[in-house]
C-alpha cells in the first residue's frame, strides 16, 4: 500500500475540470485508489465522490493506493497533481 | 436546389394565367418578392429584375394616373428577360399596356383573388420551403416528447435498434437511416425521410419492417424539426466522454448548429433510456434548469468556503 499527501494547487481547487482530470488518470489502474480529505474518503475513480469533497484551492489531501500496478499508479497521479491539474 | 417555376404557384394557389404563358417554366431562384411601386414612378436604378413581382391596389392605381406613352414605356422596363413573372392581388383588372408588355417579354402575368400582403406572405412561405437548402444527413430521426432528436453514428452501432426501442416506447419515427434536411428560415432545420423509405426500419437480422402498419399511426410522423443531436460511437477506452455536461459540443448542419451529445455504446448500456434522458434533459435546460450548472455553482461555492471552514 502507498500512501502520500498533496496540496492541491489549482485555482478551482477540485472542481469539475481538474477533478476529471484526476478522476480520467485514477482510472487507467486497477490498483484501488482513494482520496482523503477532512476526515472523509471517497474513491479516487469516481467523479462524483471526488468532487463531493469540495476541496479547494491550498487544501490538504491524502492519496491511498493498492494493488498490482500501485508503484505506477502513485507515479501517475503524483505527476498529475504536481503538474497543477491543468491550471 | 429544387426548381420552381410560375407553373407550380399557379398550380398551388390557383392563380389566373393572363398573359405570357410561353414564360411559365422560368425558374424563380429567390424567395424575395418585390412590389414595384418605386418603378412605377420611373426609378428602375436597382430594380430587382429577377424576383416575382406583385402588383397591388397602390401600385395599379398609380398606373391609371400615368400618361399612356409613360406608361408603355415603365411597363416594358418592368417586364425583363430575367422576371420570372408578375402577379395581381384582389383579382385587380389588368391595364391593357401590362398584357401587352408580358405577352411580348414572355413574363407570365398572374392573378390572385386574395389581398396583396396575404398573398405575398403565402407565397414568400411556399417559396421558402422549396428553395431552402437542403442536405441528406445518414442518421435516425426521432420525435422524443416532441423533441426531434437526430441520432447519427457509424454504421452497425445500434441507430436502428435504438429506434425501434424508442419507438416501442411510444416515440415516433421520422426517418430511418437517410434523413434528408432542410434549412428554412435561417435556423430551422427540418428532417423528413426520402419518400421510399418511409415508416421503415432496417434490423439486422430481421430486415426491413414497416413501422406504422406494425405499431399503428402512432409511432410514425412525417416530418420533424431537428434541434438536437446524439451521436453513438462505441466505447473508446483512451478517450475521455464528458462527465458533467456543462460543455455543448456543436454540430453543424447547412449553417444551423443544433447542440451534440456523444454517447459511447458498451454493452449493456440501455441507448433508448440514455437517449429518451438525453431528450428530458435538454427540454429542461431551454425551460432554465440546468443541473449540470446548479451542480458546478454549488461546488464553486463550498471550493470558495474551503479555508473559512478550517479556521
Amino acid at each position: 500500500m502507498k500512501q502520500k499527501t498533496f496540496t492541491i494547487t489549482a485555482d478551482t481547487g477540485l472542481h469539475a475540470r481538474p477533478a476529471t482530470q484526476l478522476v480520467h488518470k485514477a482510472s487507467q489502474f486497477s490498483s484501488e485508489i482513494h482520496i482523503e480529505s477532512k476526515g472523509k474518503s471517497v474513491n479516487l475513480k469516481s467523479i462524483m465522490g471526488v468532487m463531493s469533497l469540495g476541496v479547494g484551492k491550498g487544501g490538504e489531501v491524502q492519496v491511498t493506493v493498492e494493488g498490482n500496478d500501485e508503484e505506477e499508479a502513485m507515479e501517475a497521479i503524483t505527476s498529475t497533481i504536481q503538474e497543477g491539474l491543468g491550471e | 436546389m429544387t426548381k420552381v417555376t410560375a407553373r407550380e404557384l399557379i398550380d398551388r394557389f390557383s392563380l389566373e394565367l393572363l398573359s405570357g404563358d410561353e414564360g411559365i417554366y422560368r425558374p424563380i431562384t429567390m424567395s424575395d418578392i418585390s412590389r414595384p411601386g418605386m418603378e412605377m414612378t420611373g426609378y428602375f436604378t436597382y430594380y430587382p429584375r429577377r424576383r416575382l413581382q406583385v402588383l397591388g391596389r397602390t401600385e395599379l392605381t398609380f398606373l391609371e394616373r400615368l400618361d399612356t406613352d409613360v406608361k408603355v414605356e415603365r411597363l416594358d422596363k418592368l417586364c425583363t428577360q430575367n422576371t420570372p413573372g408578375i402577379i395581381i392581388s384582389r383579382n385587380l383588372e389588368a391595364p391593357p399596356e401590362l398584357i401587352n408588355a408580358s405577352e411580348h417579354a414572355g413574363v407570365p402575368l398572374m392573378r390572385a383573388d386574395v389581398t396583396t400582403t396575404r398573398l405575398i406572405s403565402q407565397i414568400t412561405n411556399f417559396l421558402e420551403a422549396q428553395l431552402a437548402e437542403t442536405t441528406a444527413v445518414h442518421g435516425v430521426l426521432v420525435d422524443i416528447y416532441g423533441i426531434g432528436v437526430l441520432i447519427t453514428g457509424a454504421s452497425g452501432v445500434g441507430k436502428s435498434e435504438t429506434a425501434l426501442d424508442l419507438v416501442r416506447r411510444g416515440h415516433r419515427l421520422v426517418a430511418d437511416d437517410s434523413v434528408e434536411i432542410s434549412q428554412q428560415h435561417a435556423d430551422t432545420l427540418m428532417g423528413r425521410p426520402p419518400n421510399l423509405i418511409k415508416h421503415l426500419l432496417e434490423i439486422r437480422g430481421l430486415g426491413i419492417i414497416d413501422v406504422m402498419t406494425l405499431f399503428g399511426a402512432r409511432a410514425v410522423r412525417p416530418f420533424k424539426k431537428i434541434v438536437m443531436n446524439v451521436h453513438l460511437e462505441l466505447w473508446d477506452e483512451e478517450k475521455a466522454y464528458d462527465r458533467l455536461g456543462i460543455d455543448e459540443d456543436k454540430m453543424s448542419i447547412i449553417e444551423t448548429d443544433i447542440p451534440k451529445y456523444t454517447i459511447p455504446v458498451r454493452p449493456g448500456r440501455n441507448l433508448a433510456v440514455i437517449v429518451e434522458v438525453a431528450a428530458m434533459n435538454f427540454r429542461l435546460k431551454r425551460m432554465g434548469i440546468n443541473a449540470a450548472q446548479e451542480f458546478s455553482d454549488k461546488l464553486m461555492d463550498v471550493i470558495e468556503d474551503y479555508d473559512r471552514d478550517e479556521l
